[in-house]
């Protein structure tokens, strides 16, 4: 007896009832399935996904026009490199991306820099994509924040095959009192272009990762500009005024009892930030 | 010094640090750490090497200093030497042997696991094929409890990832109706948060807790943040189920975590003073990986895989539910491609099983790593077949929080489909009571007005 095979919609694809919900979220909920497998088209935009997160960590690092927009904003930078010289070796070496190259290390004495309160970094990490994108517009959201806190501010620093720990070596030959390392992420297949800051205060190598303030998913479609910078300012001012930054430090600016819902930012900035930066104003002082 | 000499090549070792790392296989956090053997060979003589060491050596020679270092005190000080004693005699070849034979049961196994050392384990391990390593720790069995029982025979339970990279809760609570209705979340409903704001993330604790009372699931909650933000939330009296906390396999890595053993004390004092499980106790969940230890400088020239061990013997401690290896979220410098992710994830599996420790996995890579969602199926059979506690679901594979690559909702039913394993038995019941699955285990068709979807309005 021969097997007949009468082929159904319903045996190509069972959809999920609940696509509704993909209002609320990029994640890839409500995606269907054939018996407990993803549908075709699923599996092949993942794969696309994955390949344009393979190649966006590859894309070179392009210091020159991030350097040009900042001057735009009226700020000057530099460049340094790590001691990882290449992609490949940054990959597998991340102890040579947390330092300097003898030449950058050289070149920075030899600059005697007087030191500032704030010094800011700009690095490739692994994404050049996200540092591309998202990196001058933070700058740029952050600029009046840091007017507001009366706190000086270096030049800006652009490193080349950098890890996060690079920030510190920079720092601690600049004597800048707190760094913070403006890196892009590790791509995610929805996100290849995410930005973290990585904030120390009285940076010097050798700072463990405990004392750093993380915020991430810097992007439009994530932790928008304006409240990135909003964040990152309200841990400056309490790291002045704590003395202190990472697990010790704990971000409550979205506290609505203390600095108001991230929503309301505008509106709370203007009412509650002057109280913050009378405090570290004092310290930066004092 | 260890010593052995193959034909008319002699090889040394010149301690015991030293040639548990040369008898490694070979991954590229080992490499990095400069401490990897040289050549195949020299890979192959210190295995052999190691394979005639006598367990006890391990008592008499710690691989890092008993005083400069509290985990190595707690291995040291909390042996158990009446469950080490029928094993006591052992070389680590015979151990191999016999944790493989099988006139050594499941309840043998479990009453050695308290006399079993970390770097014990971890010496066995490298003396093992990954089927080996797949057939002991199916053997071993470790069941904990919360509000369902982990860890049965023939079930693979599952942790519901419905991470939001803006910590939106709504799209938290979609994430979730997803995973619920793919039978996932037995385990652990868990997220991690972008922000470590301390309203927001009693907001989300307050959320799950309604979610998980609302629809009377068996199952628990867990905010993934630091544990010094995990106690103040229970102070300020948030609804936490259990107590979170990354960990490592020395005294100086669990500082760059910001944590130590005292710490961790007065976390599991807080967290088990709530009472909120109702069929068990345990209320820990604690993460590892390979590398972690080398990341911050913290390895003290024991190789990746013994210091990931280590983490075992601090988990242990706390009568922990949930325990799981991260294992390729760290990066190709530790881990460098499928291969080594996959080894890596059977050996903690198998170490952490052995010495009594409720292992699951996060079977996972980021995209700078050599590997791709092909190598994932694999470790996710690999590691079903070994009888794994818990696996990840996550929408699509993709945690766009994260941004790294795990196991998928589909992967969950598709394993339970392929090996016949059940979710924790609680929740099954669940899934059927709701006619989210049928009492064979399959999936149902939901309807568009099924209970769950009044979790976002």
């Amino acid at each position: 007896m021969e097997t007949e095979i009468s082929i159904r919609t319903q045996h190509l694809e069972e959809n999920d009832c609940w696509a509704w919900l993909r209002q609320f979220t990029d994640a890839r909920i409500a995606l269907g399935r054939t018996g407990s497998s993803v549908l075709t088209d699923d599996y092949l935009k993942f794969r696309l996904a994955h390949a344009r997160a393979r190649d966006s960590i590859k894309m070179p690092f392009d210091a020159r026009r991030v350097a040009e927009d900042l001057h735009r904003l009226g700020l000057t930078s530099f460049e340094v490199d790590s001691k990882a010289g290449n992609r490949e070796t940054f990959i597998t070496r991340p102890d040579l991306g947390r330092r300097l190259s003898d030449e950058s290390r050289a070149r920075l004495k030899a600059m005697h820099y007087p030191g500032c309160d704030v010094l800011l970094v700009i690095a490739d990490g692994l994404s050049s994509k996200a540092v591309h994108k998202q990196a001058v517009p933070l700058v740029e959201h952050l600029q009046p924040y840091l007017r507001d806190l009366r706190l000086s501010l270096g030049p800006i620093v652009l490193a080349h095959q950098s890890r996060v720990a690079l920030a510190d070596d920079i720092a601690e030959l600049m004597h800048a009192k707190l760094v913070a390392i403006l890196i892009g992420e590790r791509p995610g297949l929805s996100s290849p272009d995410s930005l973290s800051v990585y904030m120390t205060y009285k940076p010097y190598f050798g700072r463990m990762e405990s004392e750093r303030n993380c915020i991430s998913n810097i992007r439009p479609e994530g932790l928008n500009y304006d409240a990135a910078a909003f964040k990152l300012t309200w841990l400056i001012a309490n790291a002045f005024d704590r003395r202190v930054s990472g697990t010790a430090l704990k971000d409550e600016s979205d506290d609505p009892a203390k600095y108001g819902k991230l929503a309301d930012l505008r509106k709370k900035y203007y009412h509650e930030i002057p109280m913050v930066h009378k405090t570290a104003l004092r310290i930066a002082i004092g | 010094m260890y010593r052995i000499t193959i034909e008319q090549t002699s090889y040394a070792f010149p301690d015991l640090k030293a040639l548990m790392a040369k008898a490694t296989p070979i991954r590229s956090g080992d490499q990095l750490a400069g401490i990897a053997a040289k050549s195949m060979e020299e890979h192959v003589a210190a295995q052999m090497c190691l394979a005639d060491v006598p367990l006890r050596r391990f008592l008499e020679e710690p691989l890092i200093d008993y005083d400069k270092d509290e985990v190595t005190r707690l291995i040291i000080d909390s042996h158990d030497a009446q469950a080490f004693q029928p094993i006591s005699s052992l070389t680590v070849g015979e151990f191999r042997n016999w944790i493989l034979n099988d006139h050594t049961t499941t309840a043998m196994l479990s009453a050695a696991a308290p006399g079993i050392t970390p770097e014990m384990a971890a010496a066995v391990s490298k003396i093992m094929r990954n089927q080996d390593l797949v057939l002991a720790a199916q053997k071993c069995h470790v069941e904990t409890a919360f509000r369902d029982t982990i860890g049965l025979k023939g079930c693979m339970a599952s942790r519901l990832q419905p991470n939001s990279p803006t910590d939106d809760l709504k799209g938290i609570a979609a994430s979730i109706i997803d995973g619920l209705m793919y039978g996932c979340g037995d385990a652990v409903i868990g997220i991690n948060p972008a922000s470590d704001s301390l309203p927001l993330l009693i907001e989300m604790e307050k959320m799950l807790d309604g979610i998980i009372s609302g629809y009377d699931i068996p199952t628990q909650s867990c905010v993934l943040s630091h544990i010094t933000t995990g106690i103040e939330m229970i102070n300020r009296g948030a609804p936490l189920d259990l107590l979170f906390q990354s960990i490592a396999g020395t005294e100086k890595a669990n500082a760059g975590f910001g944590i130590n053993l005292k710490l961790l004390d007065e976390g599991y004092e807080a967290v088990k003073s709530l009472h909120r499980g109702t069929l068990g106790d345990n209320c820990m969940y604690f993460e590892t990986g390979q590398g972690s230890a080398l990341s911050s400088d913290a390895n003290f020239g024991v190789d990746e895989q013994t210091c990931e061990a280590r983490c075992y013997a601090v988990a242990r401690r706390y009568h922990p539910l949930l325990v799981n290896t991260v294992v390729g979220f760290i990066g190709p410098e530790y881990l460098y491609d499928g291969k080594q992710i996959t080894r890596a994830g059977l050996e903690d599996h198998f170490c952490g099983k052995l010495m009594g420790v409720p292992m699951g996995c996060d079977i996972c890579y980021t995209n700078h790593a050599e590997a791709d969602q092909d190598d994932m199926d694999n470790l996710l059979l690999l590691l079903g077949v070994a009888g794994v506690n818990y696996v990840m679901g996550i929408p699509g594979a993709d945690d766009i929080m994260l941004g790294y690559q795990s196991t998928s909702f589909h992967d969950i039913i598709a394993t339970r489909k392929m090996l016949g394993k059940k979710p924790a038995p609680e929740f099954e019941k669940w899934l059927e009571d709701m006619k989210l699955f049928n009492r064979d285990g399959r999936i149902l068709q939901a309807s568009p007005t099924h209970a769950l979807m009044k979790l976002v309005s």
